[in-house]
Order: structure tokens, then C-alpha cells, then sequence
């Protein structure tokens, strides 16, 4: 998963549906961890701004 | 410079309603406590509907017109076929000024002996012969580590406090709500009266509400199931509404987040640490609202924190009294207000459009939410009983101030 921290507004709803917690805030920026992460895709569907998308697209 | 001790009884992490609640009451009760606020204030940014009822905050606060933007007193329920019903029965309520109400919240705090570090973003916990003893966190920059007994989590919806510690605050995505809002200018609206939208088609597994902050201005916005995010984002429904309902305003202030609908949460304890408002996910999973019920989880860690220390047992057995206490409160309206969620996720818009009709057929002189949460349980036996204990928190009369 690939944050667009441009467009992203640091809600941390991500966060909180995140199962392996992958997904860390910052002093105020978003990171997935990708080796953490299991591609569930559950962040990208609950980013209210849809800043989230799969690698490779 | 204020001096920053190397050790303290609890440090809360976050400074919203509930972290500043649980400190106050922490410390008036005895403990040294510490709050770290990631931002610059807290209070921002603000990512919340502002709505609160006058019952529900009266018992911790003085009311003060310096945070209050209106006052409340009607409803307006839309269907989603375009009929409405209103309320003028449920009490008054307000449409916060969030960034000063925190604040004062969080002076209260500090009046009772608190100190609070604004810009101290905590990274992690300290842990040392298997136990938790402190909080690591950056301060402007620097990494800092302070020891403590205690720590309160009240780190929101993005709560990481609880992972740390090994507690499960995950939530499924049906059990969280995506949501934008903006702050709009030039809206025509009725100050007193806030408004709610339901239906499919507006916004999937949620609602869209209108708050308002003055005679033109108000927090519109919308929150949509987690799973049913595949048409269109939230900010797509709400572009539509707005431009449909508001096609003359401007948008001041824009904000996104989420708001967990979930039902309670299995463990919001451990060894050591708390967790309490959103990071414990005490929300209401029907309205969303969660500034009271974080507050009232607030007081009851602040105080069992207070009384760890005078015990000096910080042990999860210890801790959990304040668990109880909270479920005692609020645990059952939780458990309730989840099942009739689950009940509306599955409804199609007739049934809404049946409920708006039902309700209008109650005299206004009488006419609650009961009433509405009565139509939508109807015919459901084990919801009906399960009601019936779920409003036991209005006659609980806590007492806080």
C-alpha cells in the first residue's frame, strides 16, 4: 500500500481498522510499514479522502 | 521554561475531553500527573460534529457561552423519500466550540495540578522487567522518555497506546464510519435546529447531519459504513448534498476522520495502562457521539488511577474496576445501540422512509428518540428487552464537578 501524504489529512482512520498494525503516525505523517502490511486493503477503503492505493498501479 | 519531572504517578496520552477528564481526576484526587498533547493546543485540529447534549456535559463543566456556538432545541429527521419528521422533545443540546471547550477542560486539569506538554507526540512505552514504566515521546523534535505507574491512553480513533500494551483495538471496517465535513458559510438553516439525513443512496450505513454554528454557518458532513465505500468516497456523497441542499455557501474549514460505531471493547485494560474515550472506542455506534461517554470513561480511570496510587497496585485486577465502572454506565446502551446499528445497516430506504412515517404519527408534545429507537426495534423481542435496560444511564445521575 502507498500513501499519498500530499493528499492525505492524518484522520488515523486507517489506523484503527489496520489487523497487523502496519500503519504508523509520525509527528503528523502516515506510514505503512510494507513489511508489516498483508494488502487486506481494509485502509484503503476506510481513507475518507482515498489517499491510499495499491503498489504497481 | 516549566520543569518536567523524570517520574510521574499517571501520564495521559492526548489531551481531548476524555485524556483531560481522566487527568483532572487523576490529580484532584491525588496522583502527579502528566499529559502529552501531540499538537500545538489541544483541542486542534478539531475533527468532530461539535454536537453534545446540555445533561450530558453538565455534570463535569460550568457551562460557558465562550464555547458554545448555539444552542439547540429542535431536530429535523429526513427520509429518504424527501419527507421529514421533527423532534422538539429531547432536551436541549449544543454545538460546541471544540477548540476552547478543550482547552478549558484541559485548564481544569492543570487547575487541579496536572502539567500538561503541548507538541510531545508519545512514540512508544517503556517497558522494564516485563512491566510498563514509562512513555517514550519526541518534544519539539527531541526524544524524551518520562517514568510513570500509570498511563492513560486517550489517543483517539488512531489509538496506538493500546497496541502497545497488547490490547486489540482494531475494528472491522463495518464497525467504523467514514467521514468528511465541512464548516460552511452562507447556509440557509435554522440555528436552533440540527438537522439529519438517512437513506442508501445519500450515505450508505451512516447519515448525513447538519450542526449549526450560527444563523449562516454550520458543520455539514457525513459518515458512511467502512464497507460501503466502493461507489463513491464520502466526499463525493457530500459534494452531492451540498450542492443539491447549499448551492450558495462556501466551505470555511474542511476535515476528515472516523468515527468507531463498534460494540464494546473486550479489554481496555492491562497491567499498568488504560485506555479511555475513542482509543477505547466508547462511542455511541448509532449517533457517533462520543465527547460525553469519553469524559464519563474519563473520570472513572482518573479516579481508579488516583486510587491505584494510594493502594500502590497497579496490577490489571486492580485497574479494572474502572472497566466495570464504565460498563455499568454506558455498557449496556453501548451493547444496544450496536445491535439496532446492525438492524439499520441491513435496512433498504423503504424502511427508513416507513420509520420518518411511524414517527410522524406520535403527538410532537411527546415525541423522543425513545420513540424513534421503539418504531425501529419493533417486532424484535430480544432488542426490546435489551432497550429497556439500555437507558438506565439517564437515571444513573453521575455527579463529576
Amino acid at each position: 500500500m502507498i500513501i499519498n501524504n500530499n493528499l492525505c489529512d492524518v484522520c488515523g482512520t486507517c489506523v484503527a481498522v489496520c489487523p497487523v498494525d502496519a500503519i504508523i503516525v509520525k509527528e503528523f505523517v502516515v506510514t505503512i510499514d510494507n513489511d508489516k502490511c498483508i494488502n487486506c486493503g481494509k485502509c484503503l477503503k476506510v481513507c475518507p479522502i482515498r489517499a491510499i492505493s495499491e503498489e504497481n498501479q | 521554561m516549566i520543569k518536567i519531572k523524570d517520574k510521574y504517578d499517571v501520564v495521559v496520552i492526548g489531551a481531548g475531553p476524555s485524556g483531560s477528564v481522566a487527568a483532572r481526576f487523576a490529580a484532584e484526587n491525588g496522583a502527579s500527573v502528566l499529559i502529552l498533547e501531540r499538537d500545538r493546543e489541544p483541542g486542534i485540529p478539531v475533527r468532530c460534529a461539535e454536537g453534545v447534549s446540555h445533561k450530558g456535559i453538565e455534570p463535569f463543566i460550568d457551562i460557558d457561552k465562550r464555547w458554545i456556538a448555539s444552542t439547540i432545541d429542535e431536530a429535523r429527521l429526513h427520509a429518504p423519500n424527501g419527507k421529514h419528521v421533527d423532534m422538539f422533545q429531547n432536551g436541549t443540546g449544543y454545538v460546541l466550540e471544540r477548540r476552547i471547550f478543550d482547552t478549558e477542560l484541559c485548564n481544569l486539569a492543570c487547575k487541579h495540578g496536572a502539567t500538561l506538554i503541548t507538541k510531545a507526540d508519545a512514540t512508544g512505552i517503556i517497558f522494564e522487567d516485563n512491566k510498563i514504566q514509562g512513555v517514550k515521546y519526541t518534544h519539539i523534535g527531541e526524544k524524551k522518555t518520562v517514568k510513570c505507574n500509570i498511563v492513560i491512553g486517550a489517543d483517539g480513533v488512531e489509538s496506538r497506546v493500546g497496541r502497545w500494551a497488547g490490547i486489540k483495538t482494531n475494528v472491522r471496517l463495518e464497525d467504523i464510519d467514514t467521514c468528511v465535513q465541512y464548516t460552511m458559510a452562507n447556509v440557509d438553516i435554522k440555528e436552533n435546529r440540527c438537522e439529519f439525513y438517512f437513506g442508501n443512496e445519500k450515505c450508505p450505513g451512516g447519515y448525513i447531519w447538519i450542526f449549526p454554528k450560527s444563523n449562516s454557518t454550520a458543520n455539514i458532513g457525513l459518515g458512511i459504513a467502512g464497507h460501503l465505500t466502493d461507489k463513491k468516497s464520502p466526499k463525493e456523497y457530500l459534494d452531492e448534498f451540498v450542492q443539491e441542499r447549499f448551492p450558495n455557501a462556501s466551505i470555511s474549514y474542511t476535515v476528515y476522520g472516523g468515527v468507531p460505531t463498534s460494540t464494546v471493547l473486550k479489554e481496555t485494560v492491562k497491567d499498568n495502562i488504560m485506555l479511555v474515550g475513542d482509543a477505547a472506542r466508547q462511542v455511541n455506534p448509532i449517533t457517533g457521539g462520543g465527547i460525553v461517554q469519553g469524559m464519563i470513561g474519563g473520570a472513572f480511570a482518573g479516579k481508579v488511577a488516583a486510587d491505584a496510587v494510594k493502594k500502590n497496585d497497579f496490577s490489571k485486577k486492580n485497574l479494572k474496576t474502572y472497566e466495570k465502572k464504565w460498563n455499568k454506565a454506558l455498557g449496556a446502551n453501548q451493547r444496544f445501540m450496536f445491535e439496532v446499528k446492525e438492524n439499520f445497516m441491513g435496512m433498504d430506504d423503504s424502511k427508513f422512509n416507513n420509520l420518518v412515517e411511524m414517527c410522524s404519527k406520535i403527538p410532537q408534545k411527546n415525541f423522543t428518540l425513545k420513540d424513534l429507537f421503539k418504531e425501529a426495534v419493533k417486532g424484535d423481542p430480544k432488542l426490546i428487552a435489551q432497550m429497556a435496560k439500555s437507558f438506565v444511564v439517564s437515571r444513573l445521575n453521575l455527579r463529576f464537578k
